[in-house]
């Protein structure tokens, strides 16, 4: 290095082991496309002008928003991951217009109201689906089972949740249908076993913490099976899978630490139950995250990891 | 079940990180780099007082002659590291801090003179004696801290020691000066913990070694078993994981117990001794040697990377030249390694006592974006802290709150920072917002 070389001073460490925001949505991103990928099978070519619209919709608001709050637009792909979990949570036939409402609220109000990714409290995704469901109950009711071919139009049904459908079936069969899909739902909640393979993508490239989903799941399970009801049947119906495996594991809207994460796996496994079984609505998936993330801020002030040397101190010690 | 498998099962925290080892220099045996014509010796190279300067302009001075005495109890003296005439006494830039501080500039005579060195027999000297010729030597701790070793040697009556643990597990990438001097220099070493093991009396020491260094922890052994100690020496391998030779995390793993928060390592009964700080204090007292070198790495970028018994006060761009040179592209200097090391703004800036590698490297400019709360940090944070809560708070210029969060805690090692996806200057914060809250003046 010859003495005039101008050098750059940075600041400790100068090695970094190549983590990035965007790899890690990417990597959700592929997760997803396995749910994503079933439910165009399961529900048709018309899941793919949700997703368009939806993903149009999401990238055009983040962009305008971070115009608006003068700040960097930055393609890291969570407002992709936002909008394919929103469409993902909606019914199959959701007017495009409701999907791009839905998903400029998620962008708009969820993340960037609060201050953009990383400050705002409530998973977006979650968040626009209850908006939409509040504001537009009458026309997203009308549940359709899977459809015949790609581009077939839907036949209304009743989802597995609701009481008139559960009987139509035999046991064994209602367990296959649900555990591959073929029965009515959300776009993207019908296939446990899709959902299952995005799950194994996540916890093998280490982006979730096994605790989440298997405690969600097992308080479900476990509450279910003491109430007397189907443990089997309610953790495969409905939307727990995508969301035990993409939503309760938001790192923005769920506690830092792994007990943290615990407790509120199991706080919402008992809501989900509550509301399944005492509640007005079939589902309880959607609000029981909703609800726990509001209490994401109270956990992480408590439950913090065990401090190197910790010595308890006596409140005399502390004043002086 | 052994903890590697805990982590995996995510059980426990993995408390630490796994770089790349990028050991490059690894088989080169320690070479005596050329002796510089001039030399920079900034008066404060250890943690504590600086040195006063005891020469003035135009004096004449030997090799190991005393320029500088000890500022206080932690200070240490320093010594002239080649022969010839002191050209001036001038502000230089600190390698540590970058801040302007007291410097005396040697001009080489080109004869490398030395003093006169008074060796002496170990076993026939008082404990007193061992630790004023340690102080006398001027040593501090060389692997990187530069902590002045008679202090850690004179623990206050009311502690008892047990025990020394010998720190090479130089856990940091790329740096191999200690696992050279572990192969090279090993009954040095060991003379030098027995010498640590008679001033402490201690009857117990831990040798330890991350085991991706095989050959130094055979060549350890060996030589332990062949030697003779007031106690038991073993040599233990452990894992290699950053930051391993961290003095807290080193205890816990070699002791299982836990320094108490705002405590020194001799509250739980041990004194760490890195293994070039044993070299310089058998230096010291058999051959009756002040500390004037030390084996550095030079790594990186550069033609051919080595290690480097260089004098302190050589300029890092004269030990780059003598390793082939540094790669057109490299556009960094850093002094230590690279998760920890300190980056340099001018390449002739002078090696001192704690500079155990200089790495060429290029630099990597990196945007910061919002957290994202992935909590990786709080995974691989060694102390059990939550260093996106710092990151927080400094935003927010709540500095009182930092300590709600343990700041004091922090050792800085970077593991947070190393695996942040948000790719956030995390100790950056941490050190602002630890001076901050001093001059906040909460404790």
């Amino acid at each position: 290095m010859e003495n005039t070389k101008r050098l750059v001073l940075s600041s400790a460490p100068h090695l970094h082991e190549g983590a990035s925001i965007k790899r890690d949505m990417y990597i959700v991103i592929l997760a997803l496309l396995f749910p994503t990928a079933g439910a165009v099978y399961f529900f048709g070519a018309y899941v793919l002008l949700m997703l368009a619209t939806a993903l149009l919709c999401a990238i055009l608001t983040e962009y305008v928003a971070k115009w608006m709050r003068k700040r960097p637009f930055y393609m890291d792909g969570s407002a992709i991951v936002t909008a394919i979990l929103f469409v993902l949570v909606m019914p199959p036939r959701t007017p495009l217009w409701i999907v791009a409402v839905g998903s400029i609220f998620c962008i708009a109000v969820a993340k960037e109201m609060f201050g953009g990714l990383g400050q705002n409290i409530f998973n977006p995704a979650l968040a626009g689906r209850a908006f939409a469901s509040l504001s537009f109950a009458g026309a997203l009711t009308r549940w359709i089972g899977p459809v015949a071919s790609f581009m077939a139009d839907g036949v209304t049904t009743a989802t597995p949740l609701s009481e008139s459908f559960a009987t139509a079936l035999s046991r064994g069969e209602l367990y296959r249908a649900l555990f591959f899909g073929n029965v009515a739902g959300s776009v993207g909640e019908t296939s446990a076993l899709l959902i299952l393979i995005g799950g194994v993508i996540l916890l093998a490239f280490g982006l979730i913490k096994w605790q989440v989903p298997v405690f969600y799941i097992g308080t479900v399970a476990l509450l279910s099976f003491l109430l007397g009801q189907d443990p089997l049947f309610q953790i495969l119906a409905g939307g727990l899978m995508l969301g035990a495996f993409f939503m309760a594991t938001d790192y923005v809207t769920s506690p830092l630490t792994t007990g943290g994460k615990i407790i509120f796996a199991v706080g919402a496994g008992v809501l989900v139950v509550l509301i399944r079984t005492w509640g007005s609505m079939p589902e309880g998936v959607c609000y029981s995250i909703l609800l726990m993330n509001a209490f994401t801020p109270l956990i992480d002030r408590y439950v913090r990891p065990k401090l190197y040397g910790y010595v308890k101190r006596t409140n005399k010690e502390e004043a002086s | 079940m052994n903890s590697q498998l805990l982590v995996r099962l995510g059980l426990v925290r993995p408390a630490g990180v796994h770089p790349p080892a990028r050991k490059l220099a690894a088989e080169q045996a320690i070479e005596r780099a050329q002796l510089p014509k001039t030399v920079i010796l900034p008066l404060q190279q250890h943690i504590g007082a600086p040195a006063k300067a005891v020469v003035k302009r135009g004096d004449e001075v030997k090799v190991g002659q005393m320029i500088a005495e000890a500022g206080g109890f932690v200070s240490v003296p320093i010594h002239a590291t080649i022969s010839g005439i002191v050209k001036q006494l001038a502000t230089v830039a600190s390698p540590i801090t970058g801040q302007p501080v007291l410097g005396v500039i040697i001009e080489s005579d080109g004869k490398d003179d030395w003093i006169d060195l008074t060796p002496a027999d170990p076993e026939g000297l008082s404990t007193e004696e061992i630790i004023n010729r340690i102080k006398g030597a001027g040593i501090v701790g060389m692997g990187g801290a530069t902590f002045p070793t008679h202090v850690k040697l004179s623990p206050p009556p009311e502690k008892s020691i047990t025990s020394v643990i010998v720190n090479g597990a130089e856990c940091e990438p790329y740096i191999t000066a200690d696992d050279r001097l572990m192969l090279e220099e090993t009954d040095r070493i060991l003379i030098g913990l027995k010498i640590v093991m008679r001033v402490l009396s201690v009857e117990r020491a831990y040798v330890a070694i991350e085991e991706n260094k095989p050959r130094a922890i055979a060549r350890m052994r060996q030589a332990v078993e062949k030697a003779s100690f007031p106690g038991t020496v073993t040599v233990e391998a452990v894992p290699a994981k950053y930051p391993m030779g961290a003095e807290k995390t080193l205890v816990k793993s070699i002791l299982g117990l836990e320094v108490p928060e705002g405590g020194l390592p001799m509250d739980v009964g041990t004194v760490i001794q890195n293994v070039a700080t044993l070299a310089a204090v058998a230096d010291a007292i058999t051959l009756g040697k002040p500390l004037v070198e030390r084996v550095v790495t030079v790594t990186g970028l550069v033609g051919t990377p080595k290690n480097l018994l260089a004098r302190f006060g050589t300029s890092a761009s004269s030990l780059i030249e003598e390793c082939g040179g540094a790669d057109p592209s490299a556009d960094e200097l850093i002094f230590g390694g690279p998760m920890m090391g300190i980056a340099q703004s001018h390449v002739a800036t002078p090696i001192i006592k704690g500079t155990n590698c200089i790495l060429v490297k290029m630099s990597d400019v990196r945007e910061e974006h919002d957290c994202i709360r992935c909590g990786r940090c709080i995974e691989t944070c060694p102390m059990g802290l939550m260093p996106l809560m710092f990151v927080n708070l400094v935003k927010k210029e709540d500095y009182e709150s930092l300590a709600d969060y343990h700041i004091a805690n922090c050792v800085e090692c970077g593991a947070c920072a190393y695996g942040c996806p948000a790719k956030i200057p995390i100790v950056s914060y941490i050190k602002t917002g630890k001076v901050e809250l001093r001059k906040a003046g909460v404790k």
